[in-house]
């Protein structure tokens, strides 16, 4: 029986150019939400029909997350945040298609993601504030000699932040597709040993639906969890100083 | 013993981590209930920020997690 962890095997489909079966499901991702939205907006009716209600209401959702967050002053990255937003979904949501590879379950496509996000935040925040940025690091009313130790944890915490923000979507979606596949394994097993077992075979292949069913809404929320996250990440280098 | 089962008994013990990241969700999650079947109209407001809170706790276990497959693939 295969290992339950060969799903997530790159593969090679264009050697030359280093092109793999995950660069692959990446472009199908960025097509796929560009073409939808693009197909969505096409009429740009003022009363929308089923396809751009869908478009306004992912629209209004990530705008409405991103709001509640920042303020209004964080409008001005609705483009990132929404198009991690849309790419995390897209991606989680096509590595759940049986056979189909999943972007996100490789902690470096999560990791350069995160680094983006913290990136942003940096640089963003010394160009916006200067040194008053590193005022993140020391809450007011913090006695002195409390300091030095408030200052490196604050530090710590946020050297942790993209490490946390990568690992969590990456773990969440290997940890998902593996317990799929160990308990679609079961099924075989069962089915193999024959017998009287074999009439066993249909309880862990009940527990795969509901599995996937589970992880259809663990894809969905893992997306959401990592917008809110950018979102009050990006709050910071708006808004230093707590 | 062998390394190689010290490997899979260290794998074992860092699963009790993500046992603790259960009991922490559970508990972000069953004190929005309570606080939320006490003050319906408050509750939606609450709704993103208990995601937060558990997305929080929950990365700490994803890291045992994490320390587990390493211990397992590598």
């Amino acid at each position: 029986m295969a290992s339950p962890i060969e799903q997530f095997q790159i593969k090679p489909i264009i050697p030359a150019i280093g092109f793999t079966n995950s660069s692959l499901f990446m472009v199908g991702a960025a097509a796929l939400i560009v073409g939808g939205l693009m197909f969505a907006s096409r009429k740009r009716a003022i009363v929308p029909g089923r396809s751009q209600s869908v478009a306004e209401m992912l629209h209004e959702f990530v705008a409405g997350t991103l709001k509640d967050a920042t303020g209004a002053d964080g409008m001005k990255f609705f483009p990132l945040v929404f198009s991690l937003f849309m790419f995390v979904l897209t991606a989680n949501l096509l590595g759940m298609i049986p056979g189909f590879f999943t972007v996100t379950s490789h902690v470096i496509v999560t990791f350069a993601l995160a680094l983006l996000v913290i990136g942003t935040v940096v640089v963003y925040g010394f160009i916006k504030h200067g040194t008053h940025f590193l005022g993140l690091f020391s809450p007011p009313g913090v006695p002195g000699w409390l300091l030095p130790f408030i200052i490196v944890i604050e530090v710590i915490s946020f050297l942790s932040r993209p490490i946390s923000l990568s690992l969590r979507l990456f773990a969440n979606m290997l940890a998902g597709h593996i317990a799929l596949k160990v308990f679609a394994g079961f099924v075989v097993a069962l089915l193999g040993a024959g017998g009287a077992i074999a009439f066993l075979a249909p309880l862990p292949l009940l527990m795969a639906v509901a599995l996937m069913a589970f992880e259809f809404f663990v894809a969905v929320l893992q997306a959401y969890v990592f917008t809110v996250l950018t979102c009050i990440y990006l709050n910071d280098a708006l808004h230093p100083g707590h | 013993m062998d390394p190689v089962a010290f490997k899979y008994l260290g794998a074992g013990l860092a699963c009790i981590g993500m046992g603790l990241a259960a009991m922490g969700v559970g508990n972000i999650f069953g004190n929005f209930l309570s606080g939320a079947l006490r003050n319906p109209s408050a509750a939606d407001g609450q709704f993103a920020r208990a995601f937060i809170g558990a997305a929080l706790a929950e990365g700490l276990g994803i890291f045992c997690l994490v320390v587990a497959l390493v211990l397992l693939f590598t």
